[in-house]
This record gives structure tokens, sequence and C-alpha cells, in this order.
């Protein structure tokens, strides 16, 4: 379980509160206006942003002060997930070491990844020759090497036609349900968060509300959120 | 890196000294270089004094001077070569060398030698030096070449020895009516630079009618290039000489070994390498005589020189007139 | 991460080491010098009329370098043509040659007996003397424009071109463009290369002398040569070095108050495709100014290509050996350059500190004489001087070329730093991996430039290690300079030649490397 406890944020005037838990292995859509917080919410719970007080638990381990990488987290974020100058098995390669000291074992496990997301050949290839449906199956491939619990997703595939991101989507929530891990999307789009996420947190007025299951929030949408389903 | 070497400075002689005794001698960067005399000179004198040679140079006789004051107590330096007259004084004499305490044998200095700290080792005139071949009327004095519409290129005597030596050459030559005279010159003098060379070129690249230099220096060209189209203008107020010399430190560690390269030095050995490699006149004329060329040379009738005690006086007095009249 | 932000860390224990060097090059040489004072005369009438004209030559020489290189720069950025990049590199050159090869190559267009006072002579116009204040600005902009463009073009060119493309659809005239997108930037840029060649121009001598025509072009610098040398009056010399830091720092101060953080990423060296400046008059205009620029800066070049022809077949081995080590010593000072300029450069970036700039703006204005005196007060009673010559040599030229170098590095440290550290935080890449697999590929251009920049200003320099030279192990500069002492002024002039050659190899070379290396 994911724990924000009594969790605030100030940044110059604006100030998000989160008090909520996150049950694990569960799909949750991070939604709301605008401006209105999300991306911090996110960035909070990656390690990129400090709180002014409160506690974020995960499995009853306090993590509030392990930077980035130390937290059981992979993240996907809206561009810039791969190097340029590297390529594609060298970009998920990443995922394993940093320095990209890789053992035999680890090459398989990279070529096994590439092979999952559908990129068998195209290890070798540089981002600039991949197309960008492409490129985001390479920072899959990186989110199933990394094997973490926690998976964020900032505004995935905004770069990406309807159909092509769907198709994201879906291979995302299956990726994430075969290695068990628990996802947070940023979305801004209703239908992404209809699609794959078992629950819905709500940013409005400075506060990130309780999940609410994905179909009952839908069916029966507070003021907040009809303003932005529009 | 010379590691052994830095070991070797650090405990100072007295581990070099088990061996080859090395003799270190500062000089003027010129005189070390691959066409000056230095290698000629080192080779010849390690012949005979089993011993190591060694030279380090700085730019010139006033940089020498200032890397002693820098250096202290702590100079390596065994003789100090390349001073000239301007600079070499009494003063300079109490507070870094000792006498020389060796045979002068005879010189040929247009000047009376008696001074028994400093050894002459070459001389030359300052002049101006034109293109025999592009200009025919030539200047006799000062009055004429300020008089003319010929262009020079001289050099700044703060930071230029041949400068300075101009400089002295219009003082002693003209005393108070120097500034007068460097008035009437200021819209002949095209430029002044930094040092000799730069003057040369300017010179050689056709910028300038006339440069400050030798009378020597059409011997290089006549000599090395076989090209006879450089002469230099004989003046009839005289021409400032420059009588370049070397001492002995009191700091040395090698005094008899410094005293022998001093001794060397007036040999006919040094002095004639020395006409065609720094191009100027050996201060004892070798036996076998100067090497052909010399004398074509302009010969002056009157030779000046300010002596060094009185130039030091004189120098910042001169200076203030120079930058005055050049400065308006 | 911001609790963090305090302990010590490998990163910042480089950056102290290296500002520490840098502190101890500029400061801690002037400081020794002074403690060699046993008297001071103080300043005189001279010293400060020396001051005045040292203030009013280097503003104007900076305001005229700078004035001209914004119109080069902008022909360059929106004009592609043959020969494009081969300009850009020799616009380089001037900078790098040694003064006094630059200087003969400069009189001999602008000379009296020049191209230029040949070419009126043959139209019978009278011929007119560059000598004085205008030679001083002349020679100052030969020698400062190329590198003002450089630095200008490439902030033009680190525009987003989707700037350029809203400017297009919005119907933009090339001079709302102007006013909208360019003129911001160079308000961004421009205070701090005005900056830059104002101090490069503040330390001038000889050719503020020789250019100057006289005793009337006497630079601080000069002053301060005259106090160590013929006064020895190191107290002086401490003195007018101190006032060429406050006007540093005054500078930099002035040039902080008008810049602005440049916040755009930097841009790649590609021309943006712009339909709206294709009129007639424009055209002509970029045409005539490129082409002025480059008659100006290669005419020169070229002056001292054509002397040194004949002699450079001549050249003892002498030569060719002290170009060898000149080439190998430059090589070794562009390594150290750039171990002391990206620590600096991280700590600015990633810590948003300002004090790195700083640094390195203080070797600018260091008067290489007191530099070269300062280090050896303090290091002659324990080391002899030609035992270091070496060593001196390397680091000296490398921290002469930090503040251009991290002027080149800077955006481009910042801009990846932006863009690629949340991804390589959230990966954990840290340390030498983050070093090696994130910065370094990213910043392989402007590390190009500033490699060569290196190479080609160490190829060049003569002054600060005249002290420490050892007379067995000449450089290439030093040969001509011998050369010509030895009356072989056609051996100089191809030696002179072949400097220029090797300089400019290496600094293509470099930045070529970078270029190719620089993955998309």
């Amino acid at each position: 379980m994911l724990r924000l406890n009594q969790l605030e944020i100030t940044q110059g005037t604006f100030r998000l509160l989160a008090d909520l838990s996150i049950p694990a292995g569960e799909k949750i859509a991070v939604i709301g206006a605008s401006g209105g917080g999300k991306s911090t919410l996110l960035a909070l719970i990656a390690g990129f942003i400090a709180p002014k007080s409160g506690q974020l638990i995960w499995q009853d381990n306090d993590i509030t002060d392990l930077p980035p990488a130390k937290r059981p987290i992979s993240m996907i974020f809206q561009d810039n997930n791969l190097f340029p100058h590297l390529t594609a098995a060298q970009n998920v390669g990443l995922g394993i070491s940093p320095a990209l000291r890789l053992t035999q074992e680890d090459h398989t496990k990279i070529t096994s990844a590439l092979d999952r997301v559908g990129l068998a050949d195209m290890a070798t290839r540089k981002p600039a020759a991949l197309s960008g449906g492409q490129i985001a199956r390479v920072a899959l491939a990186r989110l199933l090497v990394q094997g973490n619990t926690l998976v964020l997703l900032d505004e995935p595939f905004a770069a990406l036609g309807p159909a092509m991101r769907a198709e994201m989507l879906d291979l995302v929530s299956e990726l994430v349900s075969e290695i068990g891990a628990t996802l947070l999307m940023v979305s801004h789009a209703p239908e992404d968060a209809k699609r794959i996420a078992d629950q819905v947190v709500l940013v409005s007025d400075g506060i990130a509300h309780v999940p609410k299951r994905t179909k009952d929030l839908f069916e029966n949408p507070p003021t907040a959120m009809r303003e932005w389903i529009g | 890196m010379k590691y052994p070497l830095i070991a070797a400075g650090l405990c100072a002689a007295t581990v070099a000294g088990a061996e080859t005794p090395i003799l270190n001698v500062y000089t003027y960067d010129s005189f070390t270089s691959d066409w000056g005399p230095g290698p000629a000179v080192e080779a010849a004198f390690e012949d005979i004094c089993a011993c190591d040679l060694q030279f380090s140079a700085v730019g010139d006789g006033a940089a020498l001077i200032a890397r002693l004051n820098l250096e202290g107590d702590h100079s390596e330096a065994d003789v100090v070569l390349g001073l000239d007259t301007n600079l070499a004084d009494a003063a300079l004499a109490e507070q870094f060398f000792a006498p020389h305490g060796i045979e002068m044998p005879t010189l040929n200095l247009p000047i009376e030698w008696s001074n028994d700290t400093y050894v002459p080792y070459d001389w030359g005139y300052f002049a101006f030096v034109y293109d025999n071949t592009k200009k025919d009327t030539i200047p006799a004095n000062f009055r004429d070449l300020a008089a003319s519409d010929l262009k020079i290129v001289i050099q700044d005597p703060r930071s230029s020895t041949p400068g300075l030596g101009l400089l002295m050459w219009v003082k002693a030559a003209y005393g108070d009516e120097a500034p007068a005279i460097w008035g009437d010159l200021e819209d002949n003098i095209i430029t002044v630079t930094k040092g000799w060379s730069e003057s040369y070129g300017m010179f050689t690249a056709g910028e300038a009618d006339m440069v400050l230099s030798y009378t020597t220096s059409p011997a290089y060209h006549l000599i090395a290039e076989e090209d006879a189209s450089k002469s230099s203008a004989s003046f009839d107020e005289g021409h400032y000489l420059q009588v370049e010399v070397a001492a002995v430190t009191k700091s040395s560690d090698q005094p008899e070994l410094a005293r022998q390269f001093l001794d060397f030095m007036v040999s006919d050995t040094f002095q004639t390498i020395i006409p065609t490699t720094n191009w100027m006149y050996p201060a004892a004329t070798p036996a076998a005589g100067l090497p052909d060329g010399f004398e074509t040379l302009t010969t002056p009738d009157k030779a000046l020189l300010i002596p060094a005690e009185e130039a030091g006086a004189l120098r910042e007095a001169a200076l203030v007139e120079w930058l005055d009249a050049l400065s308006q | 991460m911001a609790r963090r932000a305090f302990t010590i860390s490998p990163l910042g224990l480089w950056g102290a080491a290296s500002a520490a060097l840098l502190l101890f090059l500029t400061l801690g040489t002037l400081l020794a010098v002074a403690m060699k004072a046993e008297f001071t005369q103080g300043l005189g009438r001279a010293d400060i009329s020396a001051l005045c004209f040292t203030l009013t030559q280097a503003f104007f020489s900076a305001l005229l370098s700078v004035a001209f290189a914004i119109p080069v720069a902008r022909a360059l950025a929106r004009r592609q043509f043959w020969g494009r990049q081969i300009l850009i590199t020799l616009l380089g050159a001037p900078f790098i040659l040694p003064v006094i090869v630059a200087v003969l190559g400069l009189l001999a267009v602008f000379g009296r007996n020049g191209l230029f006072n040949q070419t009126l002579a043959m139209f019978g116009i009278e011929t007119v003397s560059i000598y004085g204040f205008s030679g001083v600005l002349l020679a100052h902009v030969f020698f400062n424009l190329p590198l003002a463009t450089r630095l200008i073009l490439q902030a033009w060119l680190a525009i987003p071109s989707e700037r350029y493309r809203l400017a297009q659809s919005l119907g933009f005239h090339p001079n709302d463009v102007f006013r909208q997108i360019e003129l911001p930037m160079l308000r961004e840029v421009v205070p701090g290369i005005f900056a830059i060649v104002f101090l490069i121009c503040t330390t001038s001598f000889a050719v503020a002398l020789t250019l100057g025509g006289g005793p009337r072009a006497t630079t601080l610098e000069l002053a301060i040569y005259q106090a160590l040398r013929s006064d020895f009056d190191p107290g002086k010399a401490a003195l007018l070095s101190s006032i060429q830091f406050a006007l540093c720092t005054l500078a930099a101060l002035i040039a902080w108050y008008f810049t602005k953080q440049q916040s755009t990423a930097a841009g790649f060296d590609r021309v943006v495709q712009r339909t709206d400046v294709n009129t007639l008059p424009l055209r002509m205009i970029d045409a005539s100014v490129i082409a002025f620029a480059a008659m100006f800066v290669i005419l020169p070049l070229a002056m001292v290509v054509e002397r040194g022809l004949s002699g450079i077949l001549t050249l003892p081995s002498v030569v060719w050996v002290a170009a060898l080590r000149s080439v190998v010593m430059a090589l070794a000072s562009s390594a150290v350059m750039l171990a002391l300029v990206l620590p600096l450069a991280l700590i600015a970036a990633r810590r948003r500190k300002a004090w790195p700039e700083a640094v390195a703006y203080l070797s600018v204005s260091a008067s290489p004489l007191v530099i070269g005196t300062g280090l050896f007060i303090l290091l002659n009673p324990y080391f002899s001087p030609r035992d270091l010559a070496l060593p001196i040599t390397i680091f000296v030229n490398a921290a002469m070329s930090i503040p251009f170098a991290l002027r080149a590095l800077l955006p481009e440290v910042r801009a990846v730093e932006a863009t690629w550290s949340p991804l390589a935080d959230q990966l954990g890449m840290r340390g030498m991996a983050r070093f090696r697999l994130m910065l370094l590929p990213r910043i392989r251009r402007p590390m190009g430039f500033a490699l060569g920049l290196t190479a080609a200003l160490s190829m060049g320099d003569l002054g600060v290690v005249a002290l420490f030279a050892d007379p067995d192990a000449g450089t290439l500069p030093l040969m001509i300079f011998r050369l010509m002492g030895a009356y072989r002024m056609e051996q100089a002039a191809g030696a002179a030649l072949l400097l220029l050659m090797l300089s400019l190899t290496m600094f293509m070379g470099f930045d070529r490397g970078g270029r190719q290396n620089a993955a998309t």
C-alpha cells in the first residue's frame, strides 16, 4: 500500500494537500484541471520535490527522504525518456545499471524485454531511427527490466495519435499486471482513465482527493469533475 | 619532468657538486637561440672546462636584472651575460656582482674600459638602417632626419634596450635640446614598438623607410643573405655606443668556473663566434680579424656613451621628456 | 533533494579545487607580487593617463567589435552558402595568432604600404595612416570581432526554430522578427560578450602600442611591464594589476546587471529556413556584411600565408621540433582546461551558482606579466624555473582559456541538465556514470569548440611563461621570436605560417570532431 500521510506541498502561492492511501497492485489515474497539481503530486511521489510536511510510506517504509533512484519507482515522463546518443538496448540497460556495466545475463534480460514489447530487431537503433510508438515501447521495456513495484506515468504518450495511445495504454496495463506493480498515471484524457484505471484520484482545489472507483466516479461525477469532463 | 633535477635544486649544489660541476649562465633569449652564439659557445667552453654549461634565458638585459631582483638569495646564476652599459652601473655591481678578477686582453672598444666588475664581450653602434635601393638622400643627423619626410620606426625605451639606447643617444648628443629634437621627429615616427624584432619586421616588410637598429645590421644581410641593399645612416653628431657585458655573481657556488668562463669570453674562440652570430663587433678582435663584409659597415667618427653612473639618473628625466614630446 | 544540498560532494570538491587553482593564478600571484614590494612610487601622471587610455580604447574596441559582430552573426545565422563552415572556422583565426604575427599581417593590409593604401594610391586617392587611436580600434576589432561573432552566432542558432515558424505563420516582417525574437536574445547575450571583449582589450599591450603609433597609446599592461622590468617596483605592478581586477569586477557587475539568464536550450548549428528574409535588399545586405567580414579577417591572414610560403620550406629542424613540442603542450593544455572547466560549468548549471563565472572572468583581466612574476616569486625558492617550464606553461594556458571555454559550454550544460536530469535522477545515474552517459555525449559540440580554442590559444602563447622558459625546449612562438631576433624575417614568416596552419588544424579538428560525434 502507498500511503500519503498528511502531505503538504507548497510552491510559491500554490499549495496541495494529500492524505490518502493507494492499495498495492491497483491502477490509478490522477485527473484534474490543468495547473491543478497533478504532475506536482507525481513529482513528489517520484522524489523530485520534497514535501513541506507529512510522510510518504510504501509497504510500511518511510520513503519521504529517499532520492528518486532509491525509491521502488519506475517513471515514464511526457518526453525525453530516451537518451538520443544511446541505442535502444543501452537505454533499456540503464534500468539495470545506471553506469551501463552489464553482464551477459543482463543482456539476455534486455533482449527479452525488447522482445516483449515487440522491438526484438531494433536493439541497436538510436532513438532518431525509431518512431514515436517505438520510442514509447523502449521506455516500457526499461520499465520491465527495472522491475519496480510502483510505476508512475506523467501524461505519457501525449504526442501519439489516439489509436496508438490506446495501444500503448493496453500494453502498459498488461506489463504492469505481469510484474504485479502499482500504477499511477497522470492524464487529462477521460478516455485514458476509463480505459485502464481501476480507481481515480481527483486533484482539485488544492486537494488530492481519496481514490474512487473509476466507474462510480464517471457515472456520478462531482462538480469539479464535471467541469473537467466538459 | 626531470625529477632528479628538482631534487638537485632542492638540495642545493651539495649533491650536484659531486658530479660534473654545473655553470649557470643567465642571458637574454636571442643569445641562446639556435641562430645566436649560445650553441657554439656552449660546445667550445664545455670542451675545455669539464663542466656542464647551462643557459637560462629571459627577454633582454633589463629583464635579466628584474629576474635577479626577483630571485634574491635563491639565484642559481653564476654568470650574468648580456647587460648593457645603460644598465650595468656601480649600484648594480654592489648589489649582485663580484669583481671579475681576470686578466683583460687588449680590447678594441671605441672607449677606454677600466671596470673591475663588468667584462665587455661585444659592442656596436645604434644606427638607423635603410634600404639603399629605395632611398638615396640620407639624413646626416637627427635634425636632417626630422626635416625630411622619411618615416622611421623605433622601439619604446620602457620595454626595449635599443629603445633606451636611442633615448640616451639623443640625450647625449643634444642635452637640453633633446625634447625639441623629439618634438621635431614626431611626424617622422610611424610608430613605437615593444621590442626590436617588431620594428625590424615592420621595416623589412616595407612599412618604414628606416628602423632603429645597429651599424652592424647590414652585415647580416650582406654575409648571411648576400644582400647588399641594407645600409646604416652615418650621423655626424656621433653614434651612441652599446657595450654588452658579463659579470660573476656574488652568490655563485662556482666562482672559479665562472671566472674561467669570463676569461673564455674575451678569448679568441668566443670572440670569433660573436660577429656572425650576435652580429656585433667583438670586444677583442680575434687574431684572424673580422669576417669579410664587416669592412663595408659605417664607422662613426664619434662614439657617444653616457657612463652607467650618470645614465641611471638621466634616464628618468629623459623618459619624461620623451613621453611628453611624443604624447601630444 | 533540497535536504542533501549541503553535503560535500565529489563535484563540489572538484569545483573547489578548480576554483582554488584559478584564484591562485589570478589573485594569489597578485598577492605574491604585492608582498615583494619594498617601496612603491604610487601612481604618477603617466599611470593615470594610461588608465584613461586603457579604458577608452577598451570601451570603444568592445563597442565596435560587438556592433559589427551582430550583423555578421545574423547574416551567418540565416544564410546558407558554400564555404560557410570554413568561414566560421577562419573567423576564429585572428584570436589565436601570436600578436606579432597578426600585427604584421594586419599591417600588410592596412599599413603605409599595405594593400589598402596601394589600392587607394592606384586610384589617386590620398593614402591614410592607421596609426593612432583608429589603428588601436582596428586591431582590436580584428582580434575580437571573430570571437564576438562566434559567441553571438551560437546564441542566434539557439533560438528554437518553432519561434521563427510561429513568426512566419503570423506574417511577421523581418523587423518584427528582430524586435520580438532576436532583440530579446541579443539583450541576453550581448552584455556578457561586450564585457569579455572589453576585458581582453584592457590587457592589450604590444598591439595597442604598435598600432597606436607611440606612447600616446600606453596601456596599463605596459605600465605594469615597465614597473616590473625597468623600475623593478612590484608594489606598483600589483597596484596597477589591482586596478585591472577592479575594472574586471565592475565590468562583470555591469554585464550581470544587464544580462537576463539565458533560458533557451542551446541550439544546433543548423540554419533555420526562413522565407521571410529572401527579399533582394536583405540578401544584398547579408551578402555584403559577410563579404566585408570575410575580407577584413581573411586578407591579413592571406598576407601571413603569402609571406610565409617561401620561408616554410627552408625551416631548420629545430623549428619543426619546437612545433611538435607546441602541439603536444597545446593538447595537454586542452585536457587540463577541460578538467578545470567542467566542474565549474556543472556547478553553475546544476546549483545555479554565479561564482564559477565570476572566478572565470578573473583570468581574463589578470595581467599575464603579474601571473608569471607571481608564480616565479612563489615557486623559485623551491624549484628551478626551467624544470617547471612545461607544467607551468600547460596550466597557465589552460587557465587563460577557461573564460572562453566556460562561455561556450555553459548554455549547453544548462540545457542538458534541464532536459535530462529528471530521467537520470530517476534511473539513479550518478557520478561518473551520469557524466559519461548523460553529460559528455550531449555537450560534444561546445566541448570540441572549447578544446580547439584552448589548443589554438596555447599554440600562440608566449607571454606568461617567459620567466619559466627553458631555452633548450622552446615552443614555436618562441622560435618565431628568435628567428626575428636573428634577422631571419623570412624564416620567421615561414614559422608563423606553420603556426597558423597547426593552430587552425587543431582548432578545426576538435571543432569538427565535436560536431561529428554529436549524436542527434
